[in-house]
């Protein structure tokens, strides 16, 4: 029927294997990812702008009053803490996005592509912990333009924890993505995690609010990545944390992919 | 593998709850066939297709893409669809839509000559959500056509284009076609599968009432329909040449036909037959009169098509 010279470059529709390399795994992919989630500037206010002013509220006023031993100040205690508050906030949104591809069918349009399960939850791990670093570093430059300074030591291993630790609750987004319908799941997740903030000793020490609470709070998700990123300042140490760290993870992981089946069947 | 069906579905059934959506479909596809999935809202179109995409299992019945299942096809990336509704994603633009899509694919097509094709260059940099649903259809034709896919399936592929994006849309169908793309499509406009298809296949409540090209079926849809006053059942009516359907209704009877002339003759000369009536079908009644649901649902079909059919008359 038509025959212009670009007809003529395409050759007869051949059906061989057209597979993505590494299951679907690639830079366009998490970079297009990425962009989508810089776009959402209510989720990038919560996990940015939020946190910043906790500590601009919460931190100053502590800022020089120095913690037992008299080498670090209580404002780095409180930096620490909201820095992990932001990037497990910042994470969490990332994974609970898929909800929002669920509603608008996009979960079913990658059903019909040759892209792995496992690579599209590589791709929004990766994501989410993109989006996390970028809470870290937004988090410790309020600190240091606030004249809370951390040594390098410090910087690295509470930086590391926050950072890698959101995973826990990429995971945990993505479960509850998966889970709730429609576009609104942040506004569910958000007063849960302001509560697994507190319960984690992020927004003040949990020893503050009794024997009991601190005996609850030792099982919740926050409280062993809160415990590690701080132990360069309080200078203590239990293996513990990191079991409750990696059960949590292991918790959410099984979750999310148990929710992800659900809906693949359902659809 | 040339020889291979790029459909093979056989005895497909699918009931939602107590709704038989699906009641025993088979069709065979062969590789550079255009078929037009054609049938009234509700005939089982798009439960049919979810059953070839493997979006979802039929309750009885197989189906086969290119010799494996539609999940192994999927998975080799050789089928792509265009949904109805929904699997875009708003907070992207169109560009980006296309991109993403090639990403999940060995070796796609250019995204800038897909865009062109599909007619939405000029919107590249749109956000998603910011497209018409003309726009969004055209970009949801440019990702399946991102991956050159062996099987094509389109579910009312031209919902909300205007009339140049529809001409637009099936010139790039009919070029691939030429290169031995499958495409298969649903769609309620007759004019589309008179058009475009090589073969239509008409869906009536989950069972395919005629399988043919346009001009076959656009015969079983011409005739005439004549309507007398008549004073018994004549029996000898069914038995007259391209009588298609004989229904007495008391002191009346209507007969569809392809021979209105021998009708009339036999009416005027070996019957009683008085006040004779004679009208013409045109393609739009004759859509109708193989896919319109019987007694019970007559109601909501427009009024020359409120004749009874039984399904073995439709099906002539």
């Amino acid at each position: 029927m038509s025959t212009t010279s670009t007809d003529e470059q395409r050759a007869a529709i051949n059906l061989v294997d057209r597979r993505p390399a590494r299951g679907g795994v690639n830079g366009t992919f998490l970079w297009i990812e990425i962009k989508r989630l810089v776009r959402n500037r209510r989720s990038l206010i919560f996990t940015l702008v939020v946190p910043a002013i906790f500590f601009a509220i919460f931190g100053l006023a502590n800022k020089n009053q120095m913690m037992p031993g008299g080498q670090h100040s209580y404002g780095e205690y409180i930096l620490i803490s909201l820095t992990v508050y932001a990037a497990m906030t910042s994470a969490t949104a990332s994974g609970a996005q898929v909800a929002v591809e669920r509603a608008q069918g996009w979960s079913r349009q990658l059903r019909l592509t040759p892209l792995q399960p496992g690579a599209y939850i590589v791709i929004k791990a990766v994501a989410a912990l993109v989006m996390s670093f970028i809470s870290v570093v937004a988090q410790f430059t309020v600190g240091a333009l606030f004249g809370v300074h951390l040594d390098t030591g410090t910087l690295i291993a509470a930086g590391l924890t926050a950072w890698l630790g959101s995973l826990v609750f990429a995971a945990l987004g993505l479960m509850a993505g998966y889970l709730m319908p429609s576009q609104n799941v942040m506004q569910l997740l958000g007063p849960v995690l302001a509560i697994l903030a507190m319960l984690g000793g992020l927004f003040m020490p949990v020893q503050i609010m009794g024997d009991t609470f601190v005996e609850i709070a030792k099982w919740t998700p926050a409280y062993g990545i809160g415990q590690i990123a701080r132990s360069p300042l309080t200078q203590d140490w239990n293996w513990i944390w990191v079991l409750n760290a990696g059960i949590w993870l292991v918790v959410f992981a099984v979750g999310a992919a148990l929710a992800f089946r659900r809906d693949t069947k359902r659809v | 593998m040339n020889n291979l069906l790029a459909v093979d579905a056989k005895g497909l059934h699918k009931n939602f709850g107590s709704v038989q959506a699906v009641r025993g479909i088979d069709l065979q596809v062969a590789p550079g066939e255009v078929v037009a999935f054609l049938g009234p809202n509700g005939a089982g179109k798009t439960t049919t297709i979810d059953m070839i995409l493997g979006l979802s299992q039929p309750g009885k019945g197989t189906v086969s893409v290119y010799g494996g299942t539609p999940r192994q096809a999927i998975a080799r990336g050789q089928v792509a669809a265009v949904m109805q509704t929904g699997g875009l994603l708003k907070d992207i633009t169109v560009k980006e839509s296309v991109q993403l899509t090639a990403a999940m694919f060995d070796s796609p097509r250019p995204v800038v000559e897909v865009l062109e094709r599909a007619g939405i260059a000029e919107l590249a940099d749109r956000r998603v959500e910011k497209c018409s649903g003309g726009q969004q259809q055209r970009l949801r034709f440019a990702m399946a056509l991102v991956s050159d896919p062996g099987l094509m399936i389109l579910d009312e592929p031209t919902t909300g284009m205007d009339v140049t994006g529809r001409r637009d849309f099936w010139q790039a169908i009919r070029q691939d076609a030429h290169r031995g793309r499958t495409v298969v499509f649903a769609t309620h406009y007759l004019e589309e599968a008179d058009s475009y298809a090589d073969r239509v296949v008409l869906v009536r409540k989950g069972r395919i009432v005629a399988d043919g090209t346009a001009a076959q079926i656009k015969n079983l849809a011409s005739g005439r329909t004549v309507r007398a006053a008549l004073s018994h059942d004549d029996p000898r009516l069914a038995l007259l040449p391209e009588v298609d359907s004989v229904e007495h209704d008391g002191a009346r009877v209507t007969i569809r036909t392809r021979e209105s002339d021998a009708v009339l003759r036999f009416l005027l000369t070996e019957t009683d037959a008085h006040d004779l009536e004679v009208t013409a079908n045109n393609l739009e009644d004759a859509f109708v009169a193989l896919t319109s649901d019987e007694a019970e649902d007559i109601a909501s079909l427009p009024e020359t098509a409120a004749e009874p059919r039984t399904e073995s008359e439709a099906r002539a």
